[in-house]
């Protein structure tokens, strides 16, 4: 799976221009599915027939990354930005960021403020090496949006990157479909848009599916580096199973399933609370008359940051952990 | 033209309260639409019927501006008040308000200069602070004119001045609904939907349910939007300018606008020689957001007005800008049917 | 069974946002009598179904009041057995200090929320509240012992059983809004009295503490004419302002605002002053923080008026109800109701 989360991490899919990526995912599951379509959002929906005795079930991960857009040029051909998404200012502080052409900046900050708790988004800029407003206008324009510059480490078995949220879950999903040898259930697999925006894409993919069992996969938090926030999840401990963040409560019956499924085929994981933050399974949950929803979650240290780290292990057991959940049939 | 925006900006129209300004709309309306309905929310929608295709197109507005409402009447006579929708409290000191049905007149009095301490003077006021007063001596009078949950306006007439500027309240939104009467002049090949919404200014509301009755396969919201181009704002930070014509959105907070459609706004205002400008902030918020995930989804766009000091009672707006609106709107109209 | 009882039954049955499993089976058995379907989702919404009893084009009602309560959550269990949790909807974390607590894992057990003795604590420590995240559950069990009953993710309820105070008062935990759902028991009651047509809902709702999630849910399935949300709003005390409290003896209030629609809440007023039963009127200048809020807007929009019952200390374990407020609100629903006449179209206009 190196080679897959590496691929889809380093393609520029900020949130609202999500179709590089929809185009790399759409060519690697194109022939282990039975119809892909794009809605009017931009999501990406593959549908895998089932036998015709199961639930129909939406799976969900995001295409959208979080991203810089350029909101004004100044005279000497700075860019000031807003954001797309949750960016942080102490996560973005001269990082080197790349337009959708390949242009690389670089993130300033007006240095004249004395402590760094006074800086917020709108007292920095990008740099793109240019002394003229015109000079820039040749290279970019309003509107155009920036994400942190891709590159792939691996570590001790560790996966480092920009955009494993949401791009590891979408390998997730895209490795699942491969597996998958036979399922009861009619599933639609969903690459959302938007998500970063607000879960935007999976409300209305929700609406129009109409699912009787909702799945996201999504990178969370861990509670394993020095003095964090304390969390019980960690990397290398295996798949997460979301018990709530501030979208969802995961359905218990959801919960219970993905659980007593790992537990019978001795799938490691752990149990996820997370205190702040959503998934699409927070839109997918509340569409129409109500979906029972949970989440597969994959530890993440450093989440938006350009340097999210995952562990694989985790990442082939929420494979193997989907696959099984999939495969079997839904008693509830 | 001028005579309806002055009869628009000057109706009134508090969010959950737009009986006076949905009145006129409906009256200005009627002769030009197929059919004019009032949805469950208090919404108009004047639909025309297409000359040749089924596809929806909704062209949407809010008639609601930002108010007041009563929430208790103090024994001296005097009301307390909580904004409804978006106002900075810093601008109600000194301002005149109508109430209720009959439109009471209130104002929005402060201790004087010469009762206050040099500290006093440096600190904003805050609204639970504030009281409005009509002039009643006690409950019992005051209770003969007004009651709790009436609603009141920013007193403010709408003035043209300066070169070619208009000064009044609510020009966010009624710019935009002047903009939708004007467009419904025309019949089109698609069926078009012309809706005035209710409630934008407390979270969008009218065009949830709006979105969700009609589900346009497109939509294009046309509204009132800041205009910082003045004294104390760094220029990064005036997300639009006076007089360089309407402002098409590239996101704000509440949607990303699709982008065969804001190519095609720029393609319309360039071969039209329409002025227009690409809003220079994600900031705010408007009905796309709903409408946009409305059901199944739907393609929208956002196309504004700039207004100066909007959300009070003297915001200002360039009549230059507000033809060129109509005019861009018009032009889409005309070309959107290829999307 | 009378109100007060069953108020009792209810707020000692758990039921946190999200598992409400026991407490919607406790208000299922309680609905059977009065209603011709009784019957729940698999989000815990309960609904009971209540045809009109005269002929007639009657509107679809729904009311709803919400059976989920605040609490705490197992987040996580040290070597020593100590339980440490987050709050799942609007826990105040000053009133955690020496709490007593059910936490349900395998086992019922009960709990302490521990506090440092004063002897113990610098100087200024005692100025500070006590962030939730520096608390922890002692369950008087040894670790390995928690760690067999207890879970990351199982809820913790309080302890606080009902308790009656002067007058028709009374006192204990989650009476928001467990005391909108003796509402809603009252009403079906009250309208087996009355003569009405048409069909009324009594919702249940789930998962209200946690942004009006049930309430999404069972206003879409349901797609009611006209919608009536009660819950609580708050009781006078001496450190609250006028402006935002309500006297605990002159009736539930009527919202008045964007949120409610304005030809109905004023029927609704009607029907009070026609009967004799006092109420005050609430002005929420936006959205209530109520399911009222996202029954207005569901599907094609749904025109909604919102009852509260004045509470003092809500989101403590110390919520402290007058009853009286509980029959008036239920009564002038049911006439409300009633009152639906041949036209009644006319009052969801503009």
């Amino acid at each position: 799976m190196r080679e897959l989360v590496k691929k889809l991490t380093s393609i520029y899919g900020p949130a609202g221009n999500e179709e590089l990526v929809s185009q790399a995912i759409r060519e690697e599951i194109e022939s282990y599915v039975d119809e892909i379509e794009i809605d009017v959002m931009g999501n990406l929906i593959a549908h895998k027939k089932g036998s015709g005795k199961g639930k129909r079930i939406m799976l969900a991960a995001h295409m959208d990354q979080i991203g810089f857009m350029v909101t004004h040029i100044d005279d000497k051909g700075f860019l000031r930005f807003s954001n797309l998404g949750g960016i942080s200012v102490p996560y973005s502080i001269n990082r080197r960021v790349m337009f959708k052409n390949g242009l690389a900046g670089v993130i300033g900050y007006e240095t004249e403020i004395d402590s760094w708790k006074d800086i917020t988004l709108s007292k920095m800029y990008i740099d793109i090496g240019v002394s003229s407003k015109e000079e820039a206008e040749k290279l970019v324009k309003i509107g155009d949006v920036a994400v942190y510059h891709p590159l792939f480490s691996e570590s001790n078995g560790k996966y480092i990157s920009g955009a494993m949220d949401d791009r590891a879950g979408c390998a997730l999903l895209v490795q699942t479909i491969k597996n998958i040898k036979s399922t009861p259930h009619d599933l639609y697999f969903v690459f959302t848009v938007q998500e970063e925006l607000g879960l935007r894409g999976a409300r209305t993919a929700a609406y129009a599916l109409e699912p009787d069992i909702g799945i996201a996969v999504d990178v969370t938090a861990t509670g394993d580096t020095p003095k964090c926030r304390p969390m019980a999840v960690s990397l290398g401990k295996g798949p997460a199973i979301k018990i709530k963040d501030a979208s969802v409560l995961a359905h218990p019956l959801v919960k219970d399933l993905m659980i007593s499924t790992a537990e019978k085929y001795d799938i490691p994981y752990q149990l996820e609370i997370l205190e702040y933050g959503g998934t699409d399974s927070g839109a997918i949950h509340l569409s129409r008359g109500g979906v029972p929803s949970g989440v597969l979650s994959i530890p993440c240290r450093y989440v938006h940051s350009d340097s999210e780290t995952i562990d694989a292990s985790d990442l082939e057991n929420g494979v193997k952990l989907l696959t099984k959940i999939l495969e079997e049939n839904i008693e509830f | 033209m001028s005579d309806l925006l002055k009869r628009l900006t000057e109706a009134r129209g508090v969010s959950g309260n737009e009986d006076e300004v949905r009145q006129l709309i409906i009256e200005e309306v009627t002769p030009l639409a197929d059919e004019v309905h009032v949805d469950r929310m208090g919404s108009v929608i004047a639909y025309k019927k297409g000359t040749r295709s089924n596809k929806k197109v909704m062209l949407c507005a809010h008639m609601d501006e930002v108010g007041f409402i009563i929430t208790r009447i103090d024994d001296n006579g005097m009301l307390k008040f909580a904004t409804v929708g978006s106002i900075d409290p810093r601008i109600l000191p000194s301002k005149r308000v109508r109430i209720g049905e009959k439109a009471i007149p209130g104002v929005l009095g402060i201790k004087a200069i010469h009762l206050q301490e040099p500290a006093e003077r440096e600190r904003a006021v805050k609204v639970d602070q504030m009281y409005i007063d009509i002039g009643a001596k006690n409950k019992e009078e005051a209770k003969k004119l007004v009651k709790l949950g009436d609603y009141a306006v920013f007193d403010s007439e709408c003035l043209y001045f300066g070169d070619n500027k208009v000064k009044s309240k609510a020009l966010d939104d009624r710019v935009g609904c002047l903009t939708l009467i004007e467009a419904l002049k025309d019949r089109y090949p698609f069926d078009l939907y012309a809706c005035f919404t209710v409630q934008e200014e407390v979270g969008l509301r009218g065009a949830k349910v709006a979105g969700y009755s009609i589900q346009p396969d497109m939509a294009l919201v046309v509204e009132g939007t800041t205009c910082s181009d003045v004294p104390g704002v760094e220029p990064h930070k005036y997300s639009t300018r006076m007089g360089e014509g309407p402002a098409i959105s590239i996101a704000d907070l509440a949607s990303y606008s699709n982008k065969k459609m804001v190519s095609l706004l720029i393609e319309c205002a360039k071969n039209a020689n329409i002025p227009y400008q690409i809003k220079e902030s994600i900031s705010g918020g408007n009905d796309a957001g709903e409408i946009q995930r409305a059901g199944e989804g739907a393609m929208t766009a956002v196309v504004s007005v700039p207004c100066r000091y909007i959300h009070s009672p003297s915001s200002v707006a360039d009549l230059k800008d507000i033809n060129n609106t109509i005019k861009l709107v018009q032009e889409f109209l005309k070309g959107c049917e290829a999307l | 069974m009378d109100a007060k009882q069953f108020l009792g039954q209810l707020i000692d049955v758990p039921g946190v946002s999200g598992y409400e499993d026991k407490v919607s089976k406790l208000i299922m058995d309680a609905f059977e009598p009065y209603c011709d379907e009784v019957y729940r989702d698999t989000f815990y919404n309960v609904y009971g179904k209540k045809l009109g009893n005269k002929s007639g084009h009657g509107p679809k009602v729904m009311l709803a009041a919400h059976l989920d309560e605040i609490g705490l959550m197992v987040k996580d269990i040290d070597d020593k057995g100590f339980i440490s949790f987050t709050n799942i909807g609007g826990v105040d974390q000053r009133i955690l200090l020496s709490q007593e607590v059910y936490i349900h894992g395998k086992e019922k057990l009960f709990g302490v929320i521990g506090a440092k003795p004063p002897h113990l604590q610098e100087r200024k420590e005692a100025q500070k509240a006590v962030p939730m995240k520096d608390l922890a559950i002692d369950v008087g069990l040894p670790a390995g012992k928690v760690k067999e009953l207890v879970s990351i993710g199982d809820l913790i309820t309080f302890k606080s059983p009902l308790v009656e105070l002067e007058g028709s008062n009374v006192c204990g935990k989650s009476i928001d809004d467990r005391a909108g759902v003796v509402v809603l028991y009252e009403t079906m009651k009250e309208l087996q009295k009355l003569v009405f047509s048409g069909e009324v809902y009594f919702v249940a709702t789930a998962q209200e503490e946690v942004g009006t999630r049930g309430a999404i849910i069972s206003t879409y399935k349901i797609n009611p004419d006209i919608g009536i949300a009660i819950d609580v709003t708050h009781g006078d005390t001496p450190d609250a302002s006028k402006n935002d409290t309500h006297s605990m003896d002159k009736g539930p209030t009527i919202g008045v605002g964007p949120n409610m629609h304005p030809k109905l809440t004023k029927k609704l007023m009607d029907v009070a002053k026609e009967n004799g039963i006092g109420y005050q009127v609430e002005v929420a200048p936006g959205l209530t923080g109520t399911d009222a809020r996202s029954m207005q807007v569901s599907r094609e929009g749904v025109p909604t008026v919102l009852i509260e019952l004045p509470l003092r200390y809500m989101h403590t374990t110390v919520e402290t109800l007058n009853m009286e407020n509980v029959k008036k609100a239920a009564k002038l629903i049911a006439l409300f109701i009633a009152s639906m006449e041949e036209g009644w179209e006319e009052c969801l206009t503009y």
